[in-house]
C-alpha cells in the first residue's frame, strides 16, 4: 500500500519522469498502431521496429552522442528504408508481402546487432544504454528523453488530428481515395513516418521486440468493443495508459521487475479479456447466445410434444406423464429438467409429480410452433420444390427461428392453407 | 461503329495495359456519348476492371491516354463519381453508413475543412435515394451484400458527378437491390448523367444498357447495343482467346521486354 501511494503521489521525480515517458509512448504508439492495424499492416510495424537498431547504432556511431534527436534522427531514416525495401520487394519482385516483411525484419535486426555488438568493443566512451534498445529500459529515461518523447507525441496526436479524416478513408479504400484525387502518396508518406516516429520512441521504453505488442494489442482490444473509430482510437488509448501505469507501477515496486515486458502482458491480459467479454462478439456472449437458442429449441420441442399428445382429441389441458413426452421425442434428463423450468417459469405448462400439463397461453404457444413448422414445411414443398418426405428435417429446425413478420409473410405468400403436405392441419391462432 | 455525331463523355486512345508485365488490354480505342447507360461487357479475365481503373487513373497504361469530355483525368476529377468492386474494402472496419457516404464529399480542395452543411445534406439526400437512410447509424459490416452495395453507389451519388464509372455493382445483390440500382441508373440517365458500368452477365446486359464495350483483352465492339449483341460479335469476344495474341504477351512477360518502342510517343 505504500509504495502504491509513493507511485501514484509521483513525489519521487523519477517516477515522474519514467509515468511521463509511458504515457507519452503508449499515446502515440496506440494510435498510429491503430491505424497501422486496420490497414493490416501489423507485421510492418514489427519489421520497421527491427529495422530502427541499424539506423541508431550508425546514428551514434556519427556523432558520438546519444542525444534522443541524433538517434531518432538515425532511426527515422532506417525505418523508412526498412519501409522502402518492404515496398519496393512487394511491388517489383517475385516476393510476396510475409516474405518481404520477414527478409526486411530479420536482415535489418542483423545488421543492428552487429553494429551494436561492433559499438560495446571499441572504444565510444560512453556506450554503455544502447542495449535498451533491444529490451526498453523505461526506468532510465532522462528528463532530455521526456522532452523529446512529449514533442514527438505532440507532433503525432496533431497530425492525425488534422488529418483523422483523410486517414480514415485512406485505412478504409485506398483506392477511392486515390480516384477522387486525394494526395494519397503524401498521405501515406505521412502516416509511415509517423508510424516510425511513434515506433522510435517507444522502442526505447519496451525494446524493438516487444514494440509490436505495444502498437498493435490495444487496436486489437478496442476494436471488439466498438463500431466507431474514435471511439475505437479513444479506447486503445485507454488500454495502453493504463497497461502503462501498471507496468511501471510493477517494477517500481518490485526489485529487477522490467517495465516494458509487464506493460506488454496487462495488454495482453487486455486483449484476452476483450475477446473473452465483449459484447455481440465476445466469446461468451457468443455461447450465451448458442445456450438461449438451444434452449428455446428444447423448450418449444417440449410444447410441441405436448400438442401432438393431444392433437386430434376432444379433451385439451390433460396431465401427460413425462414418460408420454419423451415417447414422443428423447431428451437427456438434465435437459428435460431444465426446459420443464424454464415453461413453467414463463407459465406456459403447469408442473406436477412426474407429469405435466399444458396452459391456456402453453397451448397458443404450442399451436405456433407447430404452424410454423407445418407453414415451413409447406413452404419447401411449394416454393423450393422439396419431397414431401424430405421437408421433415429441415422444419425441424426453422421452426424456432421463424419471427412473426416471416410467419405473416409466409401465410400470406402461401394463401393462409389449411393443411400441411403431410395432410395435417395447420392450427392458426384462433 | 455508328456515324450519328455525339457529344463525348470518354474518349480512350489507344490505352495499353500490362499487369505483371503481362499486357492485358491491348490499344484499346474507343469514344463513349454522353448521357447514356454503357456496358464494359466480356468474359472473366477480359480487362474490364483493369479498363475502368485505367480511366480512374488508378493504374498506369504503358501507351495511350484518356479524356473526358475532351480534358484529361486530373482536371476533371470532381466530375467523376466512382464505385469500386465491393469487395475490394475490408467491410468489418469500424464506420457506420453515413461515415461511409460521407467520403463520397471528400475532396482535395476541402482536406484540412470541416464537411458543410451542404456536405451533410447532401450525404443524406444520397442516402435517401438508396432506400438507406434509417440504416445510417449502422455498422457497415452488419449490413447484407446488398445493402453495401447500395451504400457504395450512395457515396458514389455523393459526389454528385455527370459521370457513373460503377465496377460490377449488380454482383452478389438479391433482386431487390438489383431493381432498385436499375431503377437509379434510369433516373441518372433521364438527368443527362452518363453511366458507365462494368458488368459481366451477358443475360441482363443487353436489358441494362444503350450502349456496350464489347471487351476480351482487345476491343471487339464498341456502340448502341442494337449494333454490338450480334452473334458473330459475341462469338468473337466469348469464343476464347486469340491464340497467338496471348502467346506474343507471355513472350513479353517472359522475356521482360519492353510494350512500346523508347523514344515512341503517342500523338496527341
Amino acid at each position: 500500500m505504500d509504495a502504491f501511494i509513493d507511485f501514484f503521489s509521483f513525489q519521487d521525480p523519477n517516477v515522474r519522469l519514467v509515468v511521463l515517458g509511458m504515457l507519452f509512448i503508449s499515446l502515440s504508439s496506440s494510435l498510429v498502431g491503430s491505424f497501422a492495424f486496420l490497414q493490416k499492416k501489423s507485421l510492418v510495424g514489427d519489421a520497421v521496429a527491427h529495422s530502427l537498431l541499424p539506423g541508431i547504432a550508425i546514428a551514434f556511431m556519427l556523432s558520438g552522442s546519444k542525444n534522443p534527436w541524433v538517434l531518432i534522427l538515425g532511426a527515422l531514416i532506417s525505418g523508412w528504408i526498412s519501409i522502402l525495401i518492404m515496398d519496393y520487394l512487394t511491388k517489383r519482385s517475385k516476393i510476396k508481402t510475409d516474405t518481404s516483411i520477414a527478409l526486411v525484419l530479420s536482415v535489418m535486426f542483423g545488421l543492428g546487432i552487429l553494429l551494436l555488438t561492433h559499438i560495446q568493443h571499441s572504444d565510444f566512451g560512453n556506450q554503455s544504454g544502447l542495449d535498451k534498445f533491444l529490451f526498453g529500459k523505461a526506468a532510465s529515461l532522462t528528463l532530455i528523453d521526456i522532452q523529446a518523447f512529449g514533442l514527438v507525441t505532440l507532433i503525432i496526436v496533431a497530425l492525425v488530428g488534422v488529418f483523422y479524416r483523410e486517414f480514415k478513408l485512406l485505412s478504409f479504400n485506398y483506392e477511392f481515395a486515390q480516384a477522387i484525387g486525394m494526395p494519397v502518396k503524401a498521405l501515406s508518406f505521412l502516416m509511415n513516418t509517423l508510424l516510425v516516429l511513434a515506433i522510435t520512441t517507444g522502442i526505447q521504453a519496451v525494446g524493438v521486440v516487444l514494440m509490436a505488442a505495444l502498437l498493435i494489442a490495444p487496436a486489437a482490444a478496442a476494436k471488439i468493443w466498438t463500431y466507431s473509430l474514435s471511439k475505437m482510437i479513444l479506447i486503445a488509448m485507454g488500454f495502453a495508459l493504463f497497461s502503462s501505469l501498471i507496468g511501471s507501477f510493477i517494477s517500481y515496486t518490485y526489485v529487477n521487475m522490467p517495465t516494458g515486458p509487464w506493460i506488454v502482458v496487462i495488454l495482453t491480459f487486455f486483449t484476452v479479456m476483450s475477446l473473452l467479454f465483449a459484447p455481440k462478439r465476445g466469446v461468451f456472449s457468443r455461447m450465451k447466445r448458442q445456450r438461449e437458442n438451444s434452449l428455446k429449441i428444447n423448450t418449444e420441442n417440449i410444447l410441441k410434444a405436448l400438442y401432438h399428445l393431444e392433437e386430434g382429441k376432444e379433451e385439451f389441458f390433460e396431465w401427460h406423464k413425462l414418460d408420454k413426452i419423451l415417447e414422443k421425442r428423447a431428451f437427456n434428463k438434465v435437459t428435460l429438467t431444465n426446459s420443464l423450468k424454464q415453461l413453467s417459469r414463463k407459465n406456459w405448462i403447469v408442473l406436477g409429480e412426474q407429469k405435466v400439463k399444458l396452459s391456456k397461453a402453453g397451448e397458443l404457444e404450442a399451436r405456433r410452433v407447430v404452424r410454423l413448422h407445418r407453414l415451413w414445411e409447406m413452404y419447401l414443398t411449394k416454393r423450393m420444390n422439396f419431397k414431401s418426405d424430405h421437408i421433415h428435417s429441415n422444419a425441424e429446425t426453422i421452426e424456432h427461428i421463424i419471427t412473426p413478420e416471416i410467419e405473416r409473410e409466409l401465410i400470406l405468400e402461401l394463401g393462409a392453407p389449411k393443411i400441411d403436405p403431410h395432410s395435417s392441419k395447420i392450427p392458426y391462432a384462433d | 461503329m455508328s456515324e450519328e455525331t455525339f457529344d463525348l463523355a470518354l474518349e480512350v486512345h489507344n490505352l495499353t495495359v500490362s499487369y505483371n508485365r503481362k499486357p492485358v488490354l491491348w490499344d484499346i480505342d474507343f469514344s463513349l456519348p454522353q448521357g447514356k447507360l454503357i456496358g464494359i461487357v466480356g468474359p472473366n479475365g477480359s480487362g474490364k476492371t483493369t479498363l475502368l481503373k485505367t480511366i480512374m487513373g488508378l493504374l498506369d497504361p504503358d501507351s495511350g491516354y484518356v479524356e473526358i469530355k475532351g480534358e484529361p483525368m486530373e482536371k476533371v476529377r470532381n466530375q467523376i463519381s466512382y464505385v469500386p468492386q465491393r469487395e475490394s474494402v475490408d467491410w468489418d472496419f469500424p464506420a457506420d453508413v453515413m461515415d461511409v457516404v460521407k467520403m463520397g464529399r471528400y475532396q482535395k480542395s476541402n482536406i484540412l475543412k470541416r464537411l458543410s452543411q451542404d456536405d451533410k445534406r447532401i450525404a443524406i439526400e444520397s442516402l435517401e435515394k438508396v432506400d438507406l437512410l434509417e440504416f445510417s447509424k449502422r455498422q457497415i459490416g452488419e449490413l447484407s451484400g446488398g445493402q453495401q452495395q447500395r451504400v457504395f453507389i450512395a457515396r458514389a451519388l455523393a459526389q454528385q458527378g455527370d459521370i457513373y464509372l460503377m465496377d460490377e455493382p449488380f454482383v452478389g445483390v438479391d433482386a431487390a437491390t438489383e431493381d432498385a440500382i436499375l431503377q437509379l441508373l434510369v433516373e441518372m440517365k433521364s438527368k443527362g448523367k452518363t453511366v458507365i458500368i462494368v458488368h459481366h452477365d451477358l443475360q441482363t446486359a443487353y436489358e441494362y444498357f444503350d450502349w456496350m464495350v464489347l471487351l476480351n483483352t482487345r476491343l471487339v465492339a464498341c456502340g448502341p447495343k442494337e449494333e454490338v449483341f450480334t452473334k458473330e460479335k459475341l462469338q468473337e469476344a466469348y469464343g476464347g482467346r486469340l491464340t497467338v495474341l496471348s502467346k506474343i504477351g507471355d513472350l513479353i512477360s517472359n522475356k521482360e521486354f519492353p510494350i512500346r518502342e523508347k523514344g515512341f510517343s503517342e500523338k496527341k
